[in-house]
């Protein structure tokens, strides 16, 4: 049709998976993917990641889990999860039907509950990528996780990364000081991507009652209150990473998630939005490829990392 | 189960805090069973972030009711809404109260605890229709917190009313009056909707007088579709003892599998 732009390329390259567009289901926020099918087709997505795994079935934090505050959602679920038989018995035969990338978080009380979920799941056909948690805050006292040292971030991925059949993404945690040293660490020992920001370590009080809101006293805060903060330490790893950037904290719409990508991010995750729309993620895919048309983008891997900083 | 965006709000009635929504959303109206829920959009913008669940409170061809009372920012803003504005509500949700056959001729109680009556109309219909007898218990701290009870009586229910206060019906819990009327005549099912410590007590009651009780639980929630695990209760099941999804398996569980904090 005369005047019609021409349909946006929206396929991106991390180098070790190719994915259909720059969208992924955060972790913590998709469930295993399947809660989701009534409300989108998985394969208009880039794919999604799977909630934390640990190797045994998890119990989680009592509650309240849960608390929302200005414009975002603390939460301390405690990783509370199936573990990997079950995940690999039960869930993962579902997944392996639709054509989109499955990557599954991975989770452990120490470096070998690592090692040994992913030697697991390295048996397992159907998953694209691992990405690792080491830094979900809810998990030990104040918030404590290996992404918190860059030490404690290179032993683990390297020893990971010496094993897996399957690439790495390492998610990093914005509870620190510099995110860019730890990120740093975790692209010297070898991750293939690395995956920002997890939640950040919050807490709410109940004034009435002097207590606090949620059953673990922390929780980490997501949502768009976080955005600002997710959107600069993006670009600060991705103008000084070589590997590619999946970034994300408070995306609700296509363009927040283009601004993460002109920031430096090479796809992002979309978490919290699936919880207020279930749709989210889909919607935004639409969006991307709209704002793309209407800008004369041919393909949207094109935006990446072309903010214009002085 | 649907996203209904455009949802139009057909009917607002109030009555101080407590609204009463009547709304045209006939996909999920069909579909709906009581015990049931709705995740209710707030605010168009993000803040209030998350839906507001909100049980059923009747359902028919046409669409569904809600019964709320304003508890928060997030029930302010919703009870701002006027007739002719539209909703945006995911539903039906969860599992609801059991209703079958073999309860034809059955008696049942049905116990709400101020706004935990809302989904007890819509299964006090449902439960006449398929020949059981309900009986229902509702209570509030005054007289101004239970203004269902004419609702009922005009459909022509049987209702027992109770006050923290006195100030309408027996003085007293509305788990009091429920436990008064089982010594007079013991139900073959108690259903029971409201605030933690009600069910509780409640559980505790049908349990001493050996009658099976169906309670519904309230919580926070996150998505209300079983991705986040916000909304957790402590269930018991063959697997042993552990945190369960009250949007998933529930709301609606039987007493016995409930436990309850020291």
């Amino acid at each position: 049709m005369a005047g019609m732009s021409k349909k946006a390329d929206l396929a991106v390259d991390l180098g070790f998976l190719k994915l259909r567009n720059p969208v992924l289901a955060a972790s913590g926020t998709f469930g295993y993917g399947l809660e989701f099918e009534p409300y989108l087709d998985l394969e208009k997505l880039g794919g999604f990641v799977v909630k934390g795994l640990y190797y045994k079935p998890r119990e989680g934090n009592p509650p309240p889990r849960l608390v929302e505050t200005a414009s975002g959602l603390i939460n301390a679920i405690g990783l509370q999860g199936v573990g990997v038989e079950a995940f690999a018995k039960k869930v993962l035969p579902k997944l392996r039907g639709f054509k989109t990338a499955v990557i599954v978080n991975v989770c452990g009380a120490d470096d070998d509950e690592y090692a040994a979920v992913i030697e697991y799941l390295d048996g397992q056909e159907g998953i694209a990528a691992y990405e690792l948690n080491i830094s979900c805050p809810n998990i030990k006292k104040d918030g404590l996780c290996p992404a918190l040292s860059p030490k404690t971030t290179f032993d683990l991925v390297k020893r990971l990364k010496a094993t897996s059949r399957r690439p790495l993404i390492t998610k990093l945690s914005p509870n620190v000081t510099s995110v860019v040293e730890i990120a740093r660490a975790a692209e010297e020992a070898g991750t293939d991507a690395v995956a920002l920001v997890n939640t950040f370590l919050a807490m709410a009080i109940d004034l009435e009652t002097r207590r606090p809101k949620l059953g673990n006293v922390f929780g980490g805060l997501s949502g768009p209150a976080i955005k600002p903060i997710a959107l600069r330490m993006v670009h600060q790893a991705a103008s000084r990473l070589r590997v590619p950037v999946i970034g994300m904290g408070g995306i609700m719409t296509g363009a927040d998630a283009l601004e993460f990508m002109v920031a430096g991010a090479a796809a992002v995750e979309v978490g919290t939005a699936n919880f207020v729309d279930p749709d989210a993620a889909v919607r935004i895919v639409g969006e991307i490829e709209r704002w793309c048309e209407a800008h004369g983008v041919a393909a949207v891997r094109e935006v990446v990392g072309t903010v214009k900083t002085p | 189960m649907t996203i209904e965006r455009n949802a139009r709000l057909r009917e607002v009635q109030s009555w101080g805090d407590h609204f009463h929504f009547a709304v045209d959303a006939p996909a999920v109206g069909r579909e709906a069973r009581p015990g049931q829920f709705v995740m209710v959009k707030v605010a168009d913008g993000p803040d209030p972030l998350l839906r507001r669940p909100l049980g059923v409170h009747d359902a028919g061809q046409s669409g569904i009711e809600l019964f709320f009372k304003v508890a928060g920012r997030g029930t302010e803003l919703l009870s701002r809404r006027k007739p002719g504005d539209r909703l945006d509500l995911i539903g039906p949700l969860g599992k609801g109260f059991t209703i079958n056959d073999r309860m034809k001729g059955k008696r049942a109680h049905l116990v709400g605890g101020g706004r935990g009556i809302a989904p007890l109309y819509f299964l006090a219909r449902e439960l006449a229709a398929a020949g059981t007898r309900p009986t229902v218990f509702y209570g509030g701290r005054t007289a101004a917190d239970i203004p269902l009870r004419d609702k009922f009586e005009k459909a022509g229910f049987e209702i027992l009313c109770s006050t923290d206060d006195g100030s309408f019906g027996f003085a007293g819990f509305v788990t009091d009056l429920a436990g008064r009327e089982l010594d007079k005549t013991k139900p073959d099912i108690i259903y029971a909707c409201g605030p933690d410590p009600m069910m509780k007590a409640l559980a505790a009651l049908a349990a001493r007088r050996h009658v099976p009780v169906e309670l519904s639980l309230e919580s926070i929630m996150g998505c209300g579709l079983g991705a986040c695990w916000g909304c957790v209760h402590r269930i018991k099941s063959e697997d042993g003892d552990g945190w369960v999804k009250i949007c998933e398996e529930g709301p609606v569980f039987p007493g016995e599998r409930v436990l309850w904090p020291e």
